[in-house]
């Protein structure tokens, strides 16, 4: 149980994936202009993300482990994340409208996103069995939503300010999204 | 042989059972369309401007489709927009006039007196916090462009401390007039020729000492209106554009030059405008 514990409090905090390990950064800056549309990025990353490393577990475990293809992890995780997604968004579509409605224009943006792909291959890194999988792959989402929320909210102070030209709009967020990473490598320690 | 064959093998599987999966969630979940909406959508402008009220062309089409919305629902379409979907939907359109947004005010930098200097976030709702804006008339255009960021078709700009809107770009959806915190956007008649630059609805004495160029209901275009289209009601003169004739007399008469003529109205229309009331005196 302890194990499981330092598994989420890493995956949120310590090796968040926005700020530490810069995965996802894309959704990131994209999707972060709003607190609501952030909060529906990250419930559906979440979703996609606990699934697909329940799904990439097992592809890995029953179908490349006993052949040797261990080396075609990445292309067998982008085949199958891909399909997931898809299969989700139908079904979503078709029999639960209201979450359809919430997370639709989501998820076609996480059909390919780095972040999806880089939990199921450091499941797989980290030899972890399917239950480790599965909350390994829900604390990392949960860290990258509760990164976008912070970025947008810093975003609605930005909105406003007056900076210099050169850097309007973009650098300025990324000085900003820096700033975050700096405040959040405070979980894990300076390390020289 | 056997190394490659392996992989190859495991792969065309897996795509194989993906693509089949694919194919068969997609002939199992598939979801009732609603064709009516769809057609509809397809007349839409397809800006997703929201100023009909709903959050974009698609949303507006299920409402419309749904009976929710009328057909001349779209303000950006106009007439013929809406024509087309009442021939859609099978009713009558009713006749729908072409609108476009107007700035109610000419109260220029160097006409309208400030009450401060205001030095804070550049956005007209938050100066609007700070006791009604910078401008001492209570109705003047506080020029930070919250309109202008609003507008989805760029029409907008901020010239010498007033918003302008270039009725060329204009298209009508009203989404400035919601965005406005001093409610001094208004829609008028796209061919309307003539409007009164000013709102304010203080009286003539207290427009004075604010503005020169504040409408200080003297009622000289009400008087010598030959169509009988101007009133002037709390303090303000107002165009009927049911009778406006489109003559010049209100422009020629009005002694603080704010009623308009879209003649004098190109880019910049606020310059022109100056150097009218420079000639004259």
């Amino acid at each position: 149980m302890n194990h499981i514990f330092m598994i989420m409090f890493a995956a949120i905090l310590t090796q968040n994936f926005i700020f530490s390990r810069f995965y996802g950064c894309c959704p990131f800056l994209g999707v972060s202009d709003k607190p609501s549309t952030a909060l529906g990025m990250g419930m559906a990353v979440t979703f996609v993300m606990t699934i697909s490393s329940a799904a990439t577990w097992a592809v890995y475990r029953f179908l490349l482990e006993p052949y040797g293809l261990e080396y075609l992890k990445t292309i067998a995780f982008i085949l199958v994340i891909a399909t997931l997604v898809q299969f989700i968004e139908m079904f979503l579509r078709r029999f639960v409208h209201a979450l359809y409605s919430a997370l639709g224009i989501y998820l076609p943006l996480i059909t390919t996103n780095c972040a999806v792909l880089g939990a199921a291959l450091v499941n797989i890194e980290e030899g972890y069995d399917f239950i480790e999988s599965v909350v390994f792959g829900f604390s990392a989402a949960l860290g990258f939503t509760l990164a976008i929320c912070i970025f947008a909210g810093v975003r609605e102070r930005i909105r406003f300010a007056e900076p210099p030209k050169s850097f309007r709009g973009f650098p300025l967020l990324l000085i900003a999204a820096g700033l975050a990473a700096m405040a959040f490598s405070g979980f894990s320690g300076m390390k020289f | 042989m056997n190394s490659i064959m392996i992989p190859v093998a495991v792969f065309l599987g897996l795509g194989v059972l993906t693509g089949v999966l694919l194919a068969v969630a997609a002939r199992a979940f598939t979801v009732p369309k609603n064709e009516t909406a769809e057609k509809i959508t397809e007349c839409l402008p397809g800006a997703n401007c929201g100023g009909c009220g709903y959050s974009g062309c698609a949303a507006l089409a299920d409402a419309i489709a749904g009976g929710e919305a009328r057909v001349s629902a779209c303000t950006v379409g106009g007439p013929e927009v809406a024509a087309k979907i009442a021939a859609i939907m099978g009713v009558e359109a009713q006749p729908a006039v072409r609108m476009r947004a107007q700035v109610m005010c000419s109260g220029t930098q160097e006409y309208a007196r400030k009450k401060y200097v205001y030095d804070g976030i550049p956005d007209c709702t938050a100066a609007v916090r700070l006791g009604g804006g910078d401008k001492l008339c209570m109705n003047g255009c506080i020029g930070l462009g919250s309109c202008a960021k609003a507008c989805p078709f760029g029409a907008i700009s901020v010239v010498e401390g007033v918003a302008v809107v270039d009725y060329r770009k204009c298209r009508g959806c009203g989404v400035c007039v919601k965005a406005c915190p001093k409610h001094i956007i208004r829609l008028i008649p796209y061919d309307a020729k003539h409007w009164v630059g000013c709102v304010s609805v203080d009286d003539g004495k207290n427009t004075r000492r604010v503005c020169d160029v504040g409408c200080i209901s003297c009622r000289l275009c009400q008087k010598n209106c030959p169509s009988g289209a101007i009133a002037v009601d709390n303090f303000v003169a107002k165009i009927d554009y049911s009778k406006c004739s489109g003559c010049d007399t209100c422009v020629e008469k009005c002694p603080r030059h704010i009623i308009w003529s879209s003649e004098l109205q190109g880019q910049h229309g606020l310059v022109i405008r100056r150097e009218k009331a420079e000639k004259k005196s």
